[in-house]
């Protein structure tokens, strides 16, 4: 019923936004409203770009049917990644993924792997960088890792967006490189994280970009280095004449961690390669809008973009990739769970 | 000063007709998606987001933020006629609301539940214009520690507020905190209590045990006594609207009180929910007609209202200000505000002057123009109830399975809403109270959150708890509020003594 009522409204939307559909040449078309599924709650990252991606379908008319995007956040997001699996060989059905495709079955040990998906695109890489509060003295890694060597063991907070996800696996890689320890404190989302580090509650976190630049433009936050390979490609500054490609790597600074998150689209499985192909060409216009460049702008994202067998090897090497990394951390679920 | 001009700017930007038009019709929108249970105001709010994307950004905002006012009215509707809270923080309203409506002054609660949200916001308004960078800063203060302190309150101001002995009241409190255990453990990041069924991965959730335990309960309630709706000879003119404000300023005090409650748990952000349920306690506990709610008291209908708008109107200053929704919907919000290319947080008072101050002026505009809305119709909302109940129930009936299913288009959450409405029937055959059994399903796992947080920061110790200013003054307050019966009673016999 719900359905019924979004795709009215959804339907009401697409009307309103431009009013006559423009055809498009692709073999198959959706012929129902796509239910586009984020496995995550509504605010956080992977809704935000989810819902921007609708905003700009609907606006630039890029599909003739409406996109209705849908919550499914229950267990880490397992209930959204259950739901599609359960969805065989139904094409309205796609997903945005975070880290969560792997950690969530690996943590929880829920019957899930991303092999049940059928892989779609890979929209964007998010970046993670290392932030502390702006009046604590810490100016570079180095201070930093300094700082937090001669405090006693766990007596240094790092803030989080969930437990045994993205942030607290880089939080323990940093205490590998370090040899030190930290107290995680896992929070609901990256927004609160952030304030909790202005607040002082918190001394460090590893915010997403577009999580924590509202904080770094007010003063209030300082960023000290990007888990990425090399620098940030965006030059324009952000605060203090800075840009975000000013913030060194952490590599070079002697932190020795290297994390992008996946922004990538699945579809259900048994999805044939007409549809496939179908949604690859619907997200290849929606890259191609400005807005999505500003979007892209504004998070900073590493705008990497892969299909096909290429994006299929990339999710299997960071599948084995973050195995490693949580058995590491112990943070696999207990065996016959 | 400067505010002020800026504020008749905002005035001038919000004053447009085609940003009228879109107020009206945010409203109208927000009302219906308040009435119906499960849909909600951070799902219509969701829903409608893309319908603004062809909109200059104030105006989008502005049509958002009345769908949200729109649903915070909304809420009430139900919770009066039917016992069917619309939304979280209108639970509270129903305990004296629907009594009320059975006693034939449905009219009456719902002017009186209208004209008290229109208040709470406007009081919010008021303060998030003067203000509002010396309360976000208030707001950074929250930790972990201070957000449980808050929880804390909540709960104790509500347990012995019920006429049943303690022991059920904590009975009912422990069923609640149990079922809010299910699902996925935040904190350790595993499962809890699914006992391997995938559909209990999310927990229980909140709406569809409200709907159940209420709306169910309630109609299983009513056929046993006969199929009879009290409440028919509901007054249906405008004038009961007239006479209602006549009565209303005598409770300036509890109206205060709530504004005041309702602003400190929106920016903390706590949210409308528990500020609903600790400004319902707190007048219960200082009302000379204390004895009355839960039997149909006005009073009890003013004080949550208030504090519920009051919260749902200061949500949006730490999520403009500091980029933290204090709601659910204010997190769609927030959501909307970075499509449109605006960045909440500390510079988007100083950047986005227009926006900023269009939206506050659409927040005193949107409110008078609900206000106006929903006033006009109290009589047909109020007319509802003369309908025979053999007719409406089953449509009730519908309407709850509508609101279970849609809370995550799932069928097994209406076979778990009727199991619901069974217990809630049980419970109140019992005279267990549903009150402290729902507070601790929507506040229990927040509670836990915040707490094991604290523990984790301070490694295990409870003093941190008591390490500053902030937290222990929240904490002594609950305390006091918890053992209020008792003080009390040592007082009257130490006067006694004396005497």
């Amino acid at each position: 019923m719900k359905h019924t009522a979004q795709t009215a409204l959804g339907a009401i939307a697409a009307f309103c936004a431009v009013g006559i559909s423009v055809p498009a040449s692709a073999a198959w078309e959706p012929v129902r409203p796509v239910e586009f599924i984020i496995p995550a709650g509504t605010g956080g990252g992977a809704d935000q770009m989810a819902r921007t991606i609708q905003g700009i379908v609907t606006k630039h008319n890029l599909m003739k049917q409406p996109m209705v995007v849908i919550n499914k956040s229950g267990g880490a997001g397992g209930e959204g990644f259950l739901d599609l699996k359960g969805s065989s060989g139904n094409p309205h059905k796609i997903i945005i993924t975070l880290s969560n495709l792997f950690t969530t079955p690996l943590a929880t040990g829920i019957p899930f792997n991303w092999k049940d998906l059928t892989p779609v695109a890979m929209l964007a890489l998010d970046e993670f960088v290392l932030w502390v509060n702006a009046d604590k003295p810490y100016k570079t890694v180095k201070d930093y890792v300094d700082a937090v060597k001669a405090a006693p063991a766990g007596s240094i907070k790092m803030g989080g967006t969930g437990s045994k996800q993205e942030d607290q696996i880089i939080t323990v890689a940093v205490e590998k490189a370090t040899g030190s320890k930290f107290t995680y404190i896992p929070y609901k989302g990256g927004g609160e994280v952030a304030v909790q580090l202005v607040g002082n509650h918190v001394d460090s976190t590893v915010n997403n970009p577009i999580e924590a630049v509202a904080q770094w433009r007010g003063g209030k936050l300082r960023p000290l280095c990007v888990f990425d390979a090399q620098p940030m490609a965006y030059d324009e500054q952000i605060a203090d004449g800075k840009s975000w490609k000013d913030i060194p790597t952490c590599k070079s600074q002697g932190l020795d961690m290297e994390y992008l998150m996946l922004r990538g689209i699945f579809m259900s499985p048994k999805a044939t390669k007409d549809q496939v192909e179908y949604y690859i060409e619907l997200f290849k216009k929606v890259r191609a809008t400005p807005e999505w460049q500003d979007f892209m702008k504004s998070g900073a994202f590493n705008t990497t973009f892969m299909t096909g067998a290429d994006y299929a090897k990339w999710v299997e090497v960071e599948e084995k990739r973050h195995e490693v990394l949580m058995k590491d951390a112990g943070f696999l679920a207990p065996p016959g769970n | 000063m400067e505010e002020l001009v800026n504020l008749f700017h905002g005035f001038a930007v919000a004053l447009q007709p085609f940003n009228i038009m879109v107020m009206i019709v945010g409203i109208v929108l927000g009302v219906v998606i308040g009435v119906l249970p499960g849909l909600g105001g951070a799902n219509g709010v969701a829903i409608l987001l893309p319908l603004t994307f062809s909109m200059p950004p104030t105006s989008a905002i502005i049509m958002l933020s009345c769908i949200y006012w729109g649903a915070l009215f909304g809420g009430a509707i139900t919770s009066i006629l039917f016992n069917i809270p619309g939304e979280p923080w209108s639970v509270a309203t129903t305990f004296d609301g629907y009594p009320m409506a059975q006693q034939g002054k449905a009219g009456e609660a719902l002017t009186a539940a209208f004209t008290s949200s229109f208040v709470g916001a406007l009081f919010a308004v008021i303060m998030i214009t003067l203000v509002a960078p010396l309360v976000a800063s208030f707001a950074l203060q929250f930790g972990p520690a201070e957000k449980f302190a808050v929880y804390f309150l909540a709960f104790c101001s509500f347990v012995g507020l019920s006429k049943e002995p303690p022991f059920k009241t904590i009975a009912a409190m422990m069923i609640g905190f149990a079922l809010a255990a299910v699902g996925l453990d935040s904190i350790t990041g595993q499962l809890r209590l699914t006992f391997g069924f995938t559909e209990l991965l999310n927990g229980f959730d909140f709406l569809i045990a409200v709907i159940g335990l209420f709306g169910i309960g309630e109609i299983l309630l009513t056929m046993e006594e006969g199929l009879s709706f009290r409440g028919g000879n509901a007054k249906i003119n405008l004038r009961v609207v007239l006479q209602t404000w006549k009565e209303l300023p005598a409770y300036w005090v509890t109206s205060m009180r709530s504004c005041v409650i309702g602003c400190w748990m929106g920016i903390t952000p706590a949210g409308a929910t528990p500020a609903s349920f600790m400004s319902y306690g707190i007048a219960k506990r200082v009302s000379k007609h204390g004895a009355n709610f839960g039997k149909g008291e006005i009073e009890g209908v003013v004080a949550p209202e208030t504090a519920a708008h009051a919260a749902g109107t200061a949500a949006l200053l730490p999520m403009l200000s500091l980029g933290v929704p204090g709601s659910p919907t204010a997190a769609v919000l927030l959501g909307g505000l970075l499509i449109w290319g605006l960045q909440p947080g500390p510079m988007l008072f100083v950047e986005q002057k227009e926006f900023v101050w269009g939206l506050i002026a659409s927040m005193y505009l949107g409110n008078i123009v609900g206000l106006l809305v929903v006033l006009t119709c109290v009589p047909v909302f109020a007319a509802i109830l003369r309908v025979p109940f053999s007719i409406i129930a089953p449509l009730i009936l519908v309407l709850c399975a509508i609101g279970a299913y849609s809370v995550h288009s799932s069928t097994f959450d209406v076979m778990l809403m009727l199991v619901f409405g069974v217990i809630g029937y049980l419970l109140k055959k019992c005279n267990y109270p549903l009150a402290p059994l729902v507070l601790a399903i929507v506040l229990g796992d927040k509670a836990e959150e915040a707490f094991r947080q604290s523990l984790l920061g301070s490694q295990g110790s409870l003093g941190i708890f008591f390490s500053n200013t902030l937290v222990s003054t929240i904490m002594i307050l609950g305390l006091i509020a918890l053992f209020w019966s008792v003080i009390q009673q040592g007082y009257t016999r130490l006067r006694g003594a004396v005497a």
